[in-house]
């Protein structure tokens, strides 16, 4: 890289939006499989009556009113991010992705919040029927909002539906076309399914935490089967998913595949390397290991296919950064393949009765807690890098979407994000930690309505403090 | 569709989006601006409950402000947003330094953490009040274009103006939280709201009539809005206005308030809240006045910044129908959490 002494203000909006937006999708990638974990329970509860599914759903429904809330905040930074670091692409792609994230505030976020309040609240004031309604109301406004924002980026990597303009604006033909347009359909289920498993293993690990300290915490046993079942079906179809996707990138981009894949020689029969330090300057791997064939098999479908290497594309159409791709990819396909792994020693230990008494399986599915937040900014990492050097692929570079602002003014508010998310969204993450170390057990018996709101300053609200033992009680 | 106006059509659902944002989140940020003047613990929470369930949604007309600009007049987006690049960058920390302290706050064990979260929730709701007022400034003053760009450098949006329209707004806010107090709770904290509004009120005031004086002297374009033949006309309802709704706010605010009858002494309660809502809108609608029709000034029209038809009618057919649904039912959420908010018994009808 040709740096000078200061970063240009290019690679600093670059960096900034890249920081952002991983950290803003670390949240919804807990929340919105949480929302429907939560809603399942609820559901559970109101079918069956047992005060098990109750007193989980409480106790996650706190964890779930903090990372909603950073989520929410880390959010709206992102939709102002676009006019004020990346003005260029806002004005040439805005009339075609600007509905897109229009439709996302009004179908989704709306939803979201306003019945936020309801979930969180509002369950002595409405009745359990409602309480239950606006739970999936929050639910189906995580998914449908997943829907509208991976649209619109699914657009920005195949474009489809538009015309260009003279002046270089986009403008939209067929908004059909534009939604659903050829990475659409793949990225969004793998998406989907990514924040389930993400939700799903965060479950797990917390409810085998709290089984090595206790065998027979009933809520800790109902969290850690549910995860495991999410496990067993949701991973290995994440795998068939995954492949899928990356057949459809092969068509669409088959430069950032052959930079996942780290091949630089256009060949038949292409091995599938398993590690390699790729070297950019020379054009070729260091230190490659690979199973021969196997790269063209997977891709190509034939041991003998030919798959296009780095080579055989200009310099400049090249992802700009070749072992970022390569290993982003390794670090999720890998994390992929041990949830599938723990998926299936789980189902074993499930048949043998031992699912809740085997220490090593416990363990392990503790230590897997946070990889699906690793395996899903890996994920992002691969596509987002991967489509360098354009924001709109094929049609409008990086370079030329950036804002007119001087390097100085970048460099100021990317310390400052960079000073407070760490601050704030770290407090935020220590506190959903001791949020989930406190072990679940029955609700204690609730207050008396009018009973004076309880001091020790943990409580929600006083709305909540005055609720019955249907309310999520105060901190033991 | 082809002989509505959409760029005026979108240019009035936008600017409701802005009001709204405005209406509803000026009385939330504002509650945290009054922090510093409530008493630790009880009374911290009480105000902050009356808020717990409604922030989330009225901070999504902001986003619905953003993306909806983007959506409909993305020249606009992609000017605006540059040339106010720092006082946006530094409201957007300050609002996540206040939705997560909102959070943080009640699940803290020691006085330590608590009083620190409290710290955070007053000084990023006092920051980002600032701020979107310092924004507006530095927008009504004009933005410098060049082509499709932002032409400026990265310090113009500070000014004297901007400066006194940030601290017109931290006051205005703190109105607004003040009086929604007022209505929401009983007692103690709504004796002291009551106590907050009235001087409230006043520094307002000063600064609404501060702002109108500079304006007319900011640009000629103003003057001529406001004093040329026909407009002078009808325009003078609004500063006539201001002075009726100033009357009603402190008349209600001084009525000493009534024992018993519950809920008689709501509505009445309203009224000063209601006041305070119809001087923003006055000056809302002063500010479209003077700006009219450009959506960049002091030079780009609605109509220049305006996506292509098909854009505007395609997020068009949708808004028509969720933004009403929306509103119905942000109002049923308000609904059911109505009433006055009292320590230990939760929500009171
Ligand atoms: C729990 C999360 C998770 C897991 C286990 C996996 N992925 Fe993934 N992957 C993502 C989360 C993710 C993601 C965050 O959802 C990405 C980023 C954007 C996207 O479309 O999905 C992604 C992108 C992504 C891409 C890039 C597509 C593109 O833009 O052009 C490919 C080819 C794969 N994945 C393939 C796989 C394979 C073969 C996996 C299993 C072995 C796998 N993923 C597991
Ligand atoms: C760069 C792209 C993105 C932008 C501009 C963006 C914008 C936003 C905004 C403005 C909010 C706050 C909404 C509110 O006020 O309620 C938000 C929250 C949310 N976003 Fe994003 N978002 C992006 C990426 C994503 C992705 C990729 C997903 C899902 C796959 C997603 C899913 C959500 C969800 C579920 C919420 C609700 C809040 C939460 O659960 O934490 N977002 N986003
Ligand atoms: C409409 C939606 C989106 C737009 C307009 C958009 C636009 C951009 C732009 C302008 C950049 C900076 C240029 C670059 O370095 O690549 C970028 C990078 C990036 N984006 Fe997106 N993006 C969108 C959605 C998303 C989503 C949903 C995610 C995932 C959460 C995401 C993840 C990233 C990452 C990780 C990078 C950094 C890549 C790199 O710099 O190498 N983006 N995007």
């Amino acid at each position: 890289m040709l740096l000078d002494a200061f970063p240009s203000a290019l690679d600093l909006a670059r960096f900034q939006f890249a920081f952002t937006v991983v950290w803003h999708f670390l949240f919804p990638a807990f929340t919105i499989g949480l929302a429907s974990y939560l809603a399942v329970l609820e559901g559970l509860w109101l079918a069956t009556g047992r005060a098990v599914f109750l007193e989980t759903f409480q106790w996650w429904l706190r964890i779930f009113a903090v990372a909603f809330a950073m989520g929410v905040v880390s959010g709206i930074v992102m939709s102002y991010q676009f006019g004020t670091n990346w003005s260029v692409l806002s004005d040439r792609a805005g009339p075609v992705i600007g509905p897109l994230l229009g439709y996302e505030v009004l179908t989704a976020f709306f939803l979201e919040a306003g019945f936020l309040g309801v979930m969180l609240f509002g369950l002595n004031r409405v009745g359990k029927g409602l309480h239950f309604a606006a739970t999936c109301c929050v639910a189906a406004g995580t998914l449908i909002s997943t829907f509208w924002i991976i649209a619109a980026n699914s657009w920005m990597h195949t474009p489809t539906g538009h015309e260009v303009a003279p002046d270089g604006r986009f403008l939209p033909l067929d908004w059909w076309a534009i939604i659903f347009n050829p990475s659409f359909p793949y990225r969004f289920l793998h998406v989907v399914s990514a924040a389930y498993l993400t939700t799903a293993f965060i479950v797990g690990a917390v409810g085998a935490f709290h089984l090595l300290r206790d065998r027979a915490n009933a809520h800790a046993r109902l969290m850690f089967s549910m995860a495991m079942w999410m496990a067993l079906i949701v991973a290995p179809a994440q795998v068939v998913i995954g492949d899928l996707h990356g057949l459809n990138t092969l068509e669409h981009q088959p430069a950032k595949v052959a930079a996942m894949e780290g091949h630089w020689e256009t060949r038949a029969g292409a091995p599938m390397i398993l590690f390699a330090l790729p070297d950019m300057a020379a054009e070729r791997n260091d230190l490659e290991l690979g199973i021969p064939g196997l790269g063209s098999l997977i891709l190509g479908h034939s041991w003998e296919a030919e798959i296009a290497g780095l080579k055989s594309f200009p310099q400049e159409e090249r992802p700009t950064n070749v072992p970022l791709v390569f290993w982003s990819f390794r670090v999720m396909v890998a994390i992929g393949l041990l949830m599938v792994a723990l998926g299936l020693a789980a189902f074993v230990l499930r048949l043998r009765g031992r699912l809740y008494d085997t220490p090593w399986l416990l363990r392990w599915a503790v230590a897997m807690g946070g990889s699906g937040l690793v395996a899903v900014t890996a994920g992002w990492i691969v596509t987002e890098a991967g489509r360098q050097p354009y924001t709109v692929y094929g049609l409008l570079r990086t370079a030329d979407s950036v804002s007119p602002i001087a390097a100085p003014a970048v460099a100021t508010s990317l310390a400052m994000f960079v000073v407070v998310y760490f601050v704030v969204f770290g407090a935020g993450i220590w506190l959903l930690l001791r949020l989930m170390e406190r072990a679940p057990h029955p609700a204690q018996e609730g207050p008396a309505p009018g009973a004076p709101i309880r001091t020790a300053g943990i409580t929600p609200a006083p709305a909540v403090a005055a609720g019955q033992v249907t309310q999520p009680g105060p901190a033991e | 569709m082809s002989d509505l106006d959409l760029p005026l059509i979108w240019a009035i659902v936008l600017a409701t989006a802005v009001f709204l944002y405005v209406a509803m989140d000026g009385f939330d940020l504002g509650v945290g601006i009054l922090f510093p003047r409530l008493e630790r613990g009880e009374e911290r929470d009480l105000a902050v409950a009356t808020i717990a369930p409604v922030w989330d949604g009225n901070e999504t007309w902001l986003v619905l402000g953003g993306g909806g600009l983007l959506a409909v007049f993305p020249l606009a987006y992609a000017i605006v947003l540059p040339a106010l690049y720092m006082p946006l960058i530094v409201m957007l920390l300050a609002l996540i330094f206040r939705g997560v302290a909102f959070e943080m706050r009640f699940r803290q064990e020691t006085e330590r953490g608590r009083r620190a979260w409290d710290n955070g929730f007053w000084l990023g709701s006092t920051v980002a009040a600032f701020s979107q007022g310092v924004a507006l400034g530095a927008y009504v003053q004009g933005i410098a274009v060049e082509g499709r760009g932002y032409a400026g450098g990265w310090w113009d949006w500070l000014s004297p103006f901007s400066v006194l329209t940030g601290l017109a707004l931290v006051a205005g806010y703190g109105l607004l939280g003040a009086t929604w107090l007022v209505w929401k709770t009983e007692g103690g904290l709504h004796e002291k709201a009551r106590r907050l509004a009235a001087p409230l009120g006043s520094v307002t005031l000063g600064f609404v009539a501060a702002v109108s004086l500079v304006m007319p002297v900011l640009q000629p374009e103003f003057a001529a809005r406001w004093f040329g033949v026909p407009h002078l006309l009808f325009v003078w309802i609004v500063p006539v206005a201001v002075i009726l709704l100033a009357v009603v706010l402190f008349r209600a605010l001084a009525a000493a308030p009534i024992e018993g009858a519950r809920s008689a002494m709501l509505w009445r309660d309203a009224i000063p809240f209601g006041a305070a809502l119809g001087l923003f809108l006055l000056c809302y609608v002063g500010l479209g006045i003077s700006l009219w029709p450009n959506i960049v000034p002091p030079g780009i029209t609605i109509w220049d910044a305006a996506a292509p038809p098909a854009t505007q009618g395609f997020l068009l057919v949708g808004a028509a129908v969720l933004v009403p649904l929306v509103l119905i039912y942000t109002g049923f959420v308000y609904w059911i959490f109505r009433g006055k908010v009292r320590p230990g018994e939760g929500y009171h009808h």
